[in-house]
């Protein structure tokens, strides 16, 4: 295997760390740009092409892009795509017509969408502007599934779910509300064309300890998550347990304190490092001042006269076995008193309604086998997406099944194999305006990260509603913008017009650049360079021999800045700086 | 022109060096030379061996006089003093300086329109007394800052960049330095930072007048076919005549001391450059030898690069001028001026 090769779309995609990341490939260095422009329609708009919802990811993305960001290798802390994702979607104003449209004239292929949730919606975002028929089944009397009953509307207002939902629904879905589907076959025998299951993991994870069920005020978290939402729970005992440490985990606790809870605790098996909460979602607890335990194990329910009064646990030692894996010891117990836990220790999904004798196969713990790929289910016609394929993930990750599963969709309705996909394109383009002028700001912004205002405490605390963070104003979010690396903006270098001067190598100002000459292995070129590349997980580009003296030139991706200081110092153009845009294929996406 | 200045981010690995500096500590401000120029290589060679030498900026002086080269003194060592002295001025401006204080080290920048035109008797001087100084010639052959003139080193029968051909005999600095009595004569290329670096550093330790000629094309008005100072020429003429090695007094040597192909040079601070010859027969210690070879090579049509020779034995100015040994600078006002009345008593001695 050669070096890898520029003319793959996956090149430079991979050097563009956050759209790699991105399960959905949202192209973040360009919407950032339109947001540092003022340009908040077209950032948005941008965004919805590949993600959907920039609204409510915004707010509630689990963010794979910023540990993923290269400011975070190069300076700390990564650039807050996120939340400048929500000040496009805030900032956006009246965008009703530049959204896609469903045809006047229907194709006439029916498909049927089990579940109002993120994939499911993503599906008909891409079926419905193709003439598709599509009919939408949701259990409750209002769209977006999980991200509107179990997220709290402290961190996602109901408001933004009904707008971005409503932009899908508005292309003409027909929305069969309070219309749980109890049959598979029932469903089939409607002569769909199609039927994509999106009913998610909806099933809270039960504890079966001594005392589950001896006590009223033990709750699954979903569940109780979504009485709150619903109104059937409006307070919760003084002291509250949570069970687990999982973004749910700190809905829950969040929401107790919300609810008249003095006194909120989380307990986790294991130590902080293995948390799954995410690391912002961990912060905002405790500065609400939720209680942290780590390393304990639950080993029963105490429970006195019909009444919990506390919980027993195991403390734990964790340490590694020969083999690498974390082993527990018990080092003793401990009983913390309580008036109420609520277990979030994960969540199933639940498909029982799916008979068994449909060719629908199942694996292990009922998850249906499913394509990675396709996402076709043993039967063919029947697709799964979101948390139903696989078990629960993100909202983010729905969406990118939901496109996936749109383009076998379209290839099923139309006759063609489902492997029929094209795979991405890209342009590229210079950006080169004149001598040391370039269309991106290719200047280093030497700011740290821009800080998130919160509400004040105890107005938080007044309303479960009240959003928590401010959002950034236009002017902290400019400023955000500038941190961005451009790395978008990609290094394109051409063998033969370079005379080996050393201009770029002399300035780059990460010693990413090195003339060398050619080594067997890439094992052996990356001890060779101005500065050691030790960060594997970052591609070496190698230039054909160079015309002079058949050296090569050798870049180290790991920490370019992409500031253009080696197209602005090279006499023959060289290196220049392209803007690469990835060209991701949706259902309906011909040849390009 | 760049559109930026240098972002101030570095690679994580980025080392210090002994004092606590990084690379980046020894760079000065942004090039306004055009891209792609030698000289700014030959700023990133410099940096790189001040840097690895762990030379205190505040220490050093940067002397320079005026053209492109001279300019490039602004572009590393933003800590350190310097001087930017009238055309062609700037050896005599440095003998001075190093005269008032001999305790700095003094890196001169020049090209060769300032050290073999406007400043040839200057340079010439300077060698003599062996002035304790590197002495850099970024050598192109033109006056790049007037658009393309040729230069005093300009090659017998190379072409301007509109075909006009050079008839003139060039001055090698060079050969004219091994002529004046020279003790450290190197000749190196901006493209080749292996071997210019630790001639740098031998340069930089040597004690005496250190003299680095290093072609450097010019990429605006020298870089055409037809020039003999252009990347692709040089680098398609230059045979490697000395490979050199700069050892530190405090890394320890664990080859051989000396063998039959490898010269050790023991430095006047206890370092060391080895210097392994390419040519039977080469001697880097012999005047003699480096004068015949790099003329041999003139001949050719070729380029001699690497330190082709070296006197560490040799007395710099203030052992001939028999100075004292603490810098004129620390000497108390009355010692250095002592009055009318001391002056009346020199002048009895001459009555």
């Amino acid at each position: 295997m050669g070096p890898p090769t520029v003319t793959d779309p996956r090149y430079y995609h991979k050097v563009v760390d956050c759209q790699w990341a991105c399960p959905a490939h949202t192209n973040v260095p360009q919407y950032l740009r339109l947001i540092g422009q003022g340009r908040y329609a077209d950032s948005y708009l941008l965004n919805r092409e590949s993600n959907v919802f920039p609204g409510i990811l915004g707010r509630t993305c689990d963010r794979p892009c910023e540990p993923a960001c290269r400011r975070g290798r190069v300076d700390e802390k990564p650039v807050a795509i996120c939340r400048l994702k929500r000040v496009a979607a805030d900032l956006r104003g009246d965008i009703a017509d530049r959204l896609p449209k469903a045809p006047p004239a229907k194709n006439g292929k029916r498909v049927a969408l089990v579940g109002a949730g993120p994939s499911s919606l993503t599906v008909a975002n891409d079926l419905l502007p193709l003439g598709y028929d599509v009919t939408i089944y949701e259990r409750h009397a209002r769209p977006g599934g999980l991200m509107r009953f179990s997220i709290p509307s402290f961190r996602l207002p109901a408001s933004v779910i009904d707008e971005e939902c409503g932009y899908v629904i508005g292309m003409g879905a027909v929305m069969k509300y309070e219309t749980p589907v109890t049959s598979m076959r029932t469903l089939l025998d409607e002569g769909y064309d199609a039927i994509f299951v999106g009913s998610g993991a909806p099933k809270g994870k039960d504890l079966d300890i001594p005392g589950r069920h001896d006590a009223a005020t033990i709750h699954l978290g979903l569940d109780w998550l979504a009485g709150v939402h619903f109104g059937h729970i409006e307070r919760i005992e003084p002291r509250v347990l949570i069970i687990g440490v999982g973004n749910t985990a700190m809905d829950c606790c969040r929401t107790s304190k919300r609810l008249g809870a003095k006194d909120v605790t989380v307990v986790a098996r294991r130590s902080r490092a293995h948390f799954k909460a995410s690391p912002w979602e961990l912060e905002d607890a405790e500065e609400e001042g939720v209680q942290i335990v780590e390393n304990h194990a639950p080993t029963r329910f105490v429970v006195e006269a019909g009444v919990l009064t506390g919980m027993e646990f195991e403390r734990l030692e964790w340490s590694t076995d020969a083999s690498g894996r974390q082993v527990s010891r018990v080092v003793g117990s401990v009983v913390i008193p309580c008036d109420a836990v609520i277990l979030a220790i994960g969540q199933d999904n639940a498909v029982p309604w799916i008979e068994s004798d449909l060719g629908i196969e199942f694996a292990a713990r009922h998850m249906p086998i499913v394509d990675k790929v396709t996402h076709q289910s043993t039967r063919p016609g029947v697709f799964f997406g979101g948390d139903a394929a696989w078990g629960p993930a993100n909202i983010i990750w729905a969406v990118a099944h939901g496109h996936q599963a749109a383009i076998s969709i379209h290839l099923h309705c139309s006759g063609r194999p489902l492997t029929d996909r094209l795979p991405p394109g890209m342009t590229l383009t210079s950006t080169k305006l004149g001598m040391g002028a370039w269309e991106y700001s290719n200047d280093y912004n030497p700011s740290p990260r821009a800080k998130m205002q919160h509400e004040e405490l105890v107005k938080r605390f007044s309303d479960v509603s009240v959003e928590v963070e401010l959002g950034f104003t236009p002017e902290q979010a400019a400023r955000e913008v500038e941190r961005c690396l451009n790395c978008d903006i990609q290094t394109a270098f051409t063998d033969k017009l370079c005379i080996e001067c050393d201009a770029c190598v002399d300035i780059c100002p990460t010693s990413c650049l090195t003339i060398t000459p050619a080594r067997n292995t890439e094992a052996e070129l990356r001890q060779q360079l101005s500065a050691p590349a030790l960060n594997t997980s970052q591609a070496l580009f190698q230039s054909g021999p160079l015309p002079q003296t058949k050296r090569l030139m050798v870049k180290d991706e790991d920490v370019c800045l992409h500031c253009g200081l080696c197209a602005d110092r090279c006499p023959t153009a060289a290196w220049d700086m392209q803007r690469f845009d990835l060209k991701l294929a949706y259902a309906g996406t011909e040849a390009r | 022109m760049t559109s930026i200045n240098k972002p101030a981010v570095r690679h994580p690995s980025a080392k210090k060096n002994q004092i606590g500096l990084s690379r980046a500590d020894y760079e000065g401000g942004m090039s306004t030379l055009c891209a792609g120029c030698g000289h700014d290589s030959v700023t990133a060679a410099l940096i790189q061996s001040f840097w690895e030498l762990d030379l205190p900026p505040h220490r050093a002086a940067k002397m320079s006089g005026i053209g492109c080269s001279s300019k490039t003194t602004a572009y590393f060592m933003r800590q350190s003093h310097g001087f930017n002295a009238v055309h062609g001025r700037m050896p005599s401006v440095t003998t001075g300086a190093n005269a008032a204080n001999r305790e700095l080290t003094y890196i001169g920048i020049s090209g060769d329109g300032d050290s073999l035109n406007i400043g040839f008797g200057q340079l010439a001087h300077a060698i003599r007394r062996n002035v304790n100084m590197l002495y850099v010639i970024e050598n192109n052959g033109v006056y790049g800052l007037t658009k393309g003139q040729f230069s005093a080193s300009a090659d017998l029968g190379s072409t301007s960049r509109k075909g006009e051909v050079n008839e003139q005999t060039p001055i090698d600095p060079v050969l004219l330095a091994l002529t004046l009595g020279a003790t450290f004569v190197a000749r190196s290329f901006s493209g080749d930072k292996a071997q210019l670096v630790p001639i740098l550093k031998a340069a930089l330790t040597h004690r005496g007048f250190a003299l680095v000629d290093v072609i450097s094309p010019c990429v605006s008005f020298n870089d055409h076919e037809g020039s003999a100072k252009s990347y692709a020429y040089v680098r398609s003429h230059e045979v490697e005549t000395v490979q050199a090695d700069f050892v530190p007094l405090r890394r320890e040597i664990k080859v051989p001391e000396e063998h039959e192909e490898v010269t050790v040079v023991r430095l006047h601070d206890g370092s060391q450059v080895r210097l392994r010859s390419t040519t039977a027969g080469y001697n880097p210690r012999s005047r003699d030898s480096a004068y015949r070879h790099v003329q041999a090579c003139i001949k050719k049509g070729e380029v001699a690069t690497g330190i082709l020779f070296i006197d560490d034995a040799g007395r710099d100015m203030h052992d001939m001028q028999r100075t004292v040994p603490e810098p004129l600078t620390r000497q108390p006002f009355e010692l250095l001026c002592p009055g009318s009345a001391a002056l009346e008593r020199l002048m009895e001695r001459y009555r």
